[in-house]
């Protein structure tokens, strides 16, 4: 298994405080490039998000990442190894398609999933029939996994993946199928983790969840990473939007206002303004609409959200994407919980 | 890094052995041999009887006087000294001497194998050519010892009995090698088949993904074709054991094959380590092809071109039984999946070891190889994500 494919290392002395590391890796299918020349460095312990539409590549960047396919070039290094099936025991993954053996019982199905990444069964069992109760599933133990609902299934699934307490937890899209209360345990469960020094590397199509719960994320379209660092650093990427309202709404003063800022007259003669913040801050403004007596009621600053940021850094078309694939999503778990 | 490999294959191998032993469709599987047997039985018994009633060949005799009678009756006296015995005769026309008899218009309308007419001085078979031929000398035989009235003169043989003859050795050698070789075919035939559907339980269960991300590709492969390996295990177990208890309660008589040049307990070691090595083999193979299909159907698909591939390799281990010191036997020897076959007939007729020893580890590097080959294949297609659609179609990034 080959990490590295057409270039020499650039990343031999890997810092130490990263979970991941992710340099150039490409991924052709076919001839058709799925992957192209992503770069990732996820700290340790933090949760972070790979935030980009169906298709975009997030999946098959997880599997690279996992070692489950290798990158025709590039470079990766999973918690110091380059070889990320030898760390498969510290490792906890959750796929986006999930899929347990239907005959097994479910204390059962968490047991072998515990095995596999090196839990002795007898261990296992104990563990999983424990956490099992922990997550009120107690009762459901001893059922085939055919026996449980969707749900339930998934969350069998979701404690196996935890079960033998991975110091780095990759999640694919794990909020959708889930309705919006264990969307919210979900959020705790993920911070639980970050909180007891699990990195937790999630995909996701919806902006919300990256922007509640992530220290960072890599944004992804169309194969590539035009942006990963911190969420604040991704908001910053657009100035801070001003909400201005006048007493009047024309006088000499408006001259000060920035070209981009749009009126809104409401009907007692009050005007909403809205403009970027001007580079020289807000200061000179203020001087100005004071000095004009254009009566100063409200003014707010407010920091771009990470959907504006999406829009900006990937584009609009990446955005309209995302959004149809959380409508489909939405409409697919309406339909599944009916 | 081989011993993680090990303890992976064995949680793959435990977990899908149970899966298969505490199955309900394992006990059809256990009972599938019985179905071959019972078809078998009834189409031999219906075969038997059909031929009982063919072979009860009647000849017909219409000759003067009292010449027919004597014909019967030298036949009689003789019929258990002709090898293989002698049709029935039946008197069926005392005809005046000089008169014609149209045996032919008789052969039309009876049930009669055969006609003899004229007389004893110079009998007429009219029968079919291939009976003609068959019985002209037998006729000739009689009608001699009907003429003279009187026994022919026979000499008593004195045997001498020995064991056997280098040629008979080598024979039954042969016929050994030959059950040897069908055995072990039909053991992997009924076994390896099963290996083809063996990845599309994970992959319809989506648990695949996990999998590869939790341990090698080859480590799984190598555990499912253990645990199918046990599965077969505890199938020949029952199998031999029930057959056992046929031999105890039932039958009479085992059929008796010659020992083989390697004895019998070296034989059957050698047929147990053999029989491994030609499951996992196969097992490799169809375990990645099989891993290329994505459902039920498609491997129903498979299993035909499957069970021809098997039947060549059969077929081209026993013809090489047939050309014993020729290159056909040195390829089926040395073709990694008849070679298990071609070697088990090597016992049979030779008693040298070390030629199995470098097979075995042939064949067992060919194993290694084909399961890693067959890994590689299969991680390469079966997690195939591309995009959703054409890349000229994607979203760009801004």
């Amino acid at each position: 298994m080959a990490s590295f494919v057409g270039e020499t290392s650039a990343m031999g002395n890997a810092a130490p405080d990263l979970a991941i590391e992710a340099k150039g890796l490409v991924k052709r299918f076919d001839g058709t490039i799925a992957v192209d020349g992503v770069d990732i460095s996820v700290p340790r312990g933090a949760i972070y998000g790979v935030l980009g539409p169906n298709g975009a590549g997030k999946t098959t960047t997880l599997r690279m990442l996992l070692g489950i396919i290798d990158p025709d070039q590039g470079y990766r290094r999973v918690l110091g190894s380059e070889r990320p099936t030898e760390v498969a025991r510290r490792i906890g993954y959750l796929p986006e398609e999930r899929g347990l053996y239907p005959s097994m019982k479910a204390f059962e199905a968490i047991a072998f999933l515990a095995a596999l990444r090196g839990v002795p069964l007898a261990e296992g069992r104990r563990r999983a029939r424990q956490m099992l109760d922990e997550y009120g599933l107690g009762h459901a133990a001893d059922r085939q996994i055919r026996q449980l609902s969707k749900g339930m299934a998934q969350q069998v699934q979701l404690i196996g993946t935890l079960i033998h307490n991975p110091d780095l937890v990759v999640l694919d899209e794990p909020f959708s199928g889930l309705d919006a209360l264990n969307q919210g345990r979900l959020e705790q469960l993920i911070r639980s983790l970050a909180a007891r020094g699990a990195t937790v590397l999630f995909s996701t199509h919806v902006i919300a969840h990256a922007e509640r719960m992530c220290d960072q994320v890599a944004i992804i379209a169309g194969g590539k990473v035009p942006f990963a660092g911190p969420v604040d650093v991704a908001r910053d990427r657009l100035r801070p939007q001003v909400r201005l309202e006048t007493r009047v709404a024309d006088g000499g003063w408006r001259a000060a206002l920035p070209a981009d800022a749009r009126c809104d007259v409401k009907a007692g003669g009050n005007a909403f303004w809205y403009f970027t913040l001007p580079e020289t801050g807000v200061e000179p403004l203020l001087r100005a609409l004071i000095e004009g007596n254009a009566g100063i009621l409200s003014l707010s600053i407010e920091r771009a959200g990470l959907h504006d940021a999406f829009v900006a850094i990937a584009g609009e078309a990446a955005a309209r994407a995302l959004e149809e694939n959380r409508e489909e999503v939405e409409a697919t778990g309406r339909k599944g919980r009916r | 890094m081989i011993p993680e490999r090990l303890r992976a294959a064995w949680v793959i191998a435990r977990r899908d052995f149970v899966a298969v032993v505490f199955s309900k469709a394992f006990i059809f599987f256990l009972l599938g041999p019985l179905f071959p047997i019972i078809v078998g039985f009834f189409a031999g018994m219906i075969g038997a009887s059909v031929q009982h009633d063919l072979d009860k060949a009647v000849i017909g005799i219409a000759m003067p006087a009292q010449q027919g009678d004597q014909l019967v009756a030298a036949r009689a006296a003789m019929v258990d000294k002709m090898p293989g015995g002698a049709p029935d005769f039946e008197v069926i026309a005392r005809t005046e001497p000089g008169a014609t008899f149209d045996a032919r218009a008789v052969l039309k309308r009876r049930q009669l194998a055969a006609v003899v007419t004229g007389t004893l001085d110079a009998p007429v078979l009219t029968a079919p050519q291939g009976r003609a031929d068959e019985w002209r000398g037998m006729i000739a035989l009689f009608a001699a010892r009907a003429r003279s009235g009187e026994p022919v003169a026979m000499p008593a043989v004195r045997t001498d009995v020995v064991v056997t003859t280098a040629a008979h050795e080598h024979n039954g050698q042969v016929v050994t090698a030959q059950a040897g070789q069908l055995l072990l075919f039909l053991l992997t035939m009924l076994l390896a088949g099963m290996v083809l559907s063996n990845l599309v339980e994970e992959k319809a269960n989506k648990i695949i993904e996990v999998l590869a991300a939790s341990i090698p590709m080859d480590a799984l492969f190598l555990g499912k074709l253990f645990a199918m390996l046990a599965v077969s295990m505890v199938g020949i177990a029952v199998w031999g054991c029930g057959y056992g208890m046929m031999v105890v309660f039932g039958m009479r008589s085992i059929p008796l094959l010659a020992t083989p040049a390697v004895g019998w307990p070296l034989f059957l070691g050698l047929g147990f380590v053999y029989f491994a090595m030609a499951y996992l083999l196969l097992g490799s193979m169809f375990l990645a092809i099989g891993g290329m299909a994505n459902t039920v159907r498609e491997v129903q698909t498979l299993s035909m071109p499957a069970t021809m591939l098997q039947l060549i390799v059969f077929f081209l281990a026993s013809f090489a039984l047939s050309r014993p010191g020729t290159v056909l036997e040195t390829v089926a020897q040395v073709f990694p999946i008849s070679s298990p076959y071609a070697m088990l007939a090597y016992a049979a007729e030779h008693s040298a070891l070390m030629p199995h020893v470098l097979a075995l580890a042939w064949q067992g590097l060919c194993v290694v190889l084909m399961v890693r080959g067959g890994a590689l294949l299969f991680r390469r297609s079966v997690m195939k994500s591309g995009p959703a659609k054409p890349r000229r179609n994607k979203v760009q990034p801004a």
